[in-house]
């Protein structure tokens, strides 16, 4: 038998047609959902008169419009000011009760960001396809799942068929060997990543995330590598399963039990790409040379280590690179080589369905406990992904490490990360963030976003600037 | 889904690469639960000067005089050139239906993200990818001619008016043929429903535990 990757064997085992033309339909294990890319799929079903397909392959639950203050929550839906974000965060709850869809309320506390419930919940698993209206869902490859957004039209196409009309992508492998610093994280790996191949790198292909780096790395950390698989342009970014995978997923809520337990262990054994398989493109990093890392500019692939300085366009010899360098400096009010911790911060960001898992924050706390934020700042935020991470944390007692350091401790939901409920950016105003994009206006109008880790994030509230969080003491 | 057949109209040049689909429709227009609307906040940030609200009327929001929207030469444009990785970052659909309501049902540019250039053809916009001489010669003609306009012949798969001659593209024949004939995607793969019905029986029997309520 021809040697397969691990994106070959997903993509054979969920075949249910291919086409003379080579476009084919994939069968769907896991459709999650939330409330911004659903609506009108749902509406487009009603319109037709058709039903779901399979309704337990479903599961939602709000995220990016639910507030994040207790005040707000304390009330359940009718507590959102917004009248527009409430009238999605009702749909989705309306949709959800029609169709007979699970679906974990903003008051329920399962409910939190989509890619950080999935995979606490074993809803995503590994062999699985998963697909959700948004297109962090790459991030459930860290589980050794085929994993990707899609548009809401083909939110609407699962929902009715179960299915998607899809062309496979070719392979890439991004290798990591060797062993990362202390005090370099996963998000500092993906962003030097993005660096290196840009983020149209991996547009038309599947990323799997290999080598030693990759080996050693928890399933969280996974998570957020394979989470900004989009912002190197590739829809899927995944894992192969190994005991980690298996120790994560064993015991949770919708993980397979009793007999079943063995059979899918059994059958994720094979759920890696064989020793001679043949990937189409394949990059090599030195983990051992990646150090924390900064976006400086409007766009993730503008990333420097932090002891780097801003770049200067007119170093740069290709025109169109040397004016889109020109304007990300111009929006982020920045000056051509200056040093990436002279960067003054106005408000930080922990929090977003890369960085908002359990470990995230320990790392978070570990940084900032017995210090105080500094006064220069107007606002530091530390949004839980879930509720059960909240009550991990505050069982852990880092809710109060974070207040007492003068953070805010927040309910879980995608927060700053898009701006889309009451927490943003003002304009002009520079973040440290832990989020996965740095677009113009993408935490608020006007707002410059600064990509960084979490332990990155929470010794930049100290400073009030960057600093190197290996030599923050 | 309206079919695509033939386009003729005056064509509008996006001198920038990595235009991602926060710029094309910005985060507060997502909160709408319609498919339309969303045209007077296409390119919302670029296109005027303070800060667009849902339900607001634009008409009378100061506009930015130097974005190319707003140019007088491009007023009722149908095609956009862009430049490449146009689509990228989120995979909200809100940014076809934002072009869409617009009046572009036609982008023409390098290199598209995987995502958006997915959800053109669910909402009957052709997106067409050229070389980036071929682009460069098209982002001339529209500097040279006020009014420029291209025929886009999706059949013959031939972009005309070009200062440089008839330009030839490709779109794989599956989505052409939806497109050409404004076909719903849902209806096509219901009509394999058995074939769904006997994967999903034989995987039941291989893999039980995705089954198991």
């Amino acid at each position: 038998m021809a040697s397969k990757t691990l994106y070959d064997k997903l993509w054979d085992a969920h075949l249910v047609k291919q086409q003379d033309d080579g476009s084919c339909l994939i069968y769907i294990d896991r459709h999650l959902l939330h409330e911004v890319t659903s609506p009108q799929a749902f509406e487009g079903l009603r319109i037709a008169g058709r039903k779901p397909w399979r309704i337990d392959t479903n599961l939602a639950t709000p995220d990016h419009n639910v507030p994040t203050t207790s005040n707000e929550r304390s009330i359940g839906v009718d507590g959102i000011e917004d009248p527009v974000s409430k009238i999605q965060v009702v749909t989705l709850g309306d949709n959800c009760d029609e169709f007979g869809i699970t679906e974990f309320k903003m008051q329920d506390t399962r409910q939190g960001i989509v890619h950080v419930v999935g995979p606490e919940q074993g809803a995503t698993l590994p062999g699985m396809t998963v697909v959700c209206g948004d297109s962090h869902t790459a991030t459930h490859g860290a589980m050794g799942a085929l994993a990707h957004g899609i548009g809401t039209s083909e939110v609407e196409h699962v929902l009715a068929t179960q299915c998607l009309i899809q062309k496979k992508s070719q392979n890439m492998l991004v290798r990591v060997d060797g062993k990362l610093g202390e005090g370099v994280t996963p998000k500092d790996v993906v962003l030097a990543i993005i660096g290196v191949i840009g983020t149209a790198g991996g547009t038309g292909y599947a990323i799997e995330f290999g080598g030693d780096v990759f080996e050693s790395m928890s399933m969280e950390g996974r998570m957020t590598v394979c989470n900004m698989a989009i912002e190197a342009g590739a829809r899927v970014g995944m894992v192969g399963v190994d005991q980690i995978t298996i120790d994560y997923v064993e015991g949770r809520p919708f993980s397979p039990k009793g007999a079943n337990w063995d059979l899918a262990v059994a059958a994720w054994q094979d759920l890696h790409s064989d020793a001679d398989a043949e990937f189409d493109h394949v990059v090599v990093l030195d983990g051992a040379a990646i150090a924390p890392q900064v976006t400086w500019g409007t766009s993730p692939e503008m990333v420097l280590p932090v002891f780097g300085n801003v770049p200067n366009p007119a170093k740069e010899k290709d025109a169109a690179k040397a004016s889109g360098m020109a304007r990300a400096l111009e929006y982020m009010g920045l000056k051509a080589d200056q040093a990436i911790t002279d960067i003054q911060l106005d408000r930080v960001f922990i929090g977003s369905c890369t960085n908002s898992r359990i470990e995230d924050l320990r790392a978070a706390a570990a940084v900032v406990e017995g210090r105080q934020v500094a006064k220069t700042l107007k606002q530091a935020l530390v949004v839980p992904g879930s509720g059960l991470v909240k009550a991990q944390a505050e069982a852990e007692g880092l809710h109060t490490i974070f207040t007492n350091a003068g953070l805010e401790w927040r309910e879980p939901g995608c927060s700053m990360c898009l701006a889309m409920n009451a927490d943003k950016l003002g304009a002009g105003e520079h973040c440290a963030s832990t989020s996965n994009r740095n677009f113009e206006g993408r935490q608020g109008f006007g707002g410059r976003t600064h990509l960084v880790s979490p332990a990155m994030a929470a010794a930049a509230a100290i400073a009030g600037h960057f600093v190197d969080v290996r030599t923050f003491n | 889904m309206q079919a695509f057949t033939q386009l003729t109209g005056i064509t509008a040049p996006l001198d920038r690469a990595n235009v991602d689909t926060d710029m094309i429709i910005p985060k507060q227009f997502l909160k709408s639960i319609k498919r339309s609307g969303f045209g007077p906040n296409l390119f919302d940030e670029l296109r005027y000067l303070d800060e667009g609200q849902p339900d607001q009327d634009s008409s009378g929001r100061p506009i930015n005089p130097d974005f190319v929207l707003n140019l007088p030469r491009y007023k009722g444009a149908k095609i956009l050139l862009a430049r490449d990785n146009f689509g990228c970052g989120s995979s909200r659909e809100h940014a076809p239906w934002a072009l869409l309501d617009f009046g572009f049902s036609c982008v023409i540019a390098p290199s598209f993200a995987d995502i958006f250039y997915n959800n053109c053809f669910k909402n009957g916009i052709l997106p067409i990818t050229l070389l980036s001489e071929q682009l460069d010669q098209l982002f001339e003609d529209t500097q040279a001619t006020s009014g420029f306009e291209l025929t886009i012949d999706l059949e013959a798969g031939v972009i005309q008016g070009s200062s440089a001659g008839d330009i030839t593209f490709n779109i794989d024949s599956f989505r052409r043929h939806c497109l050409l004939n404004g076909l719903d995607d849902i209806g096509l793969t219901l009509e394999q429903a058995d074939k769904i019905k006997r994967y999903e029986q034989k995987r039941q029997q291989q893999a039980p535990w995705l089954f198991a309520k």
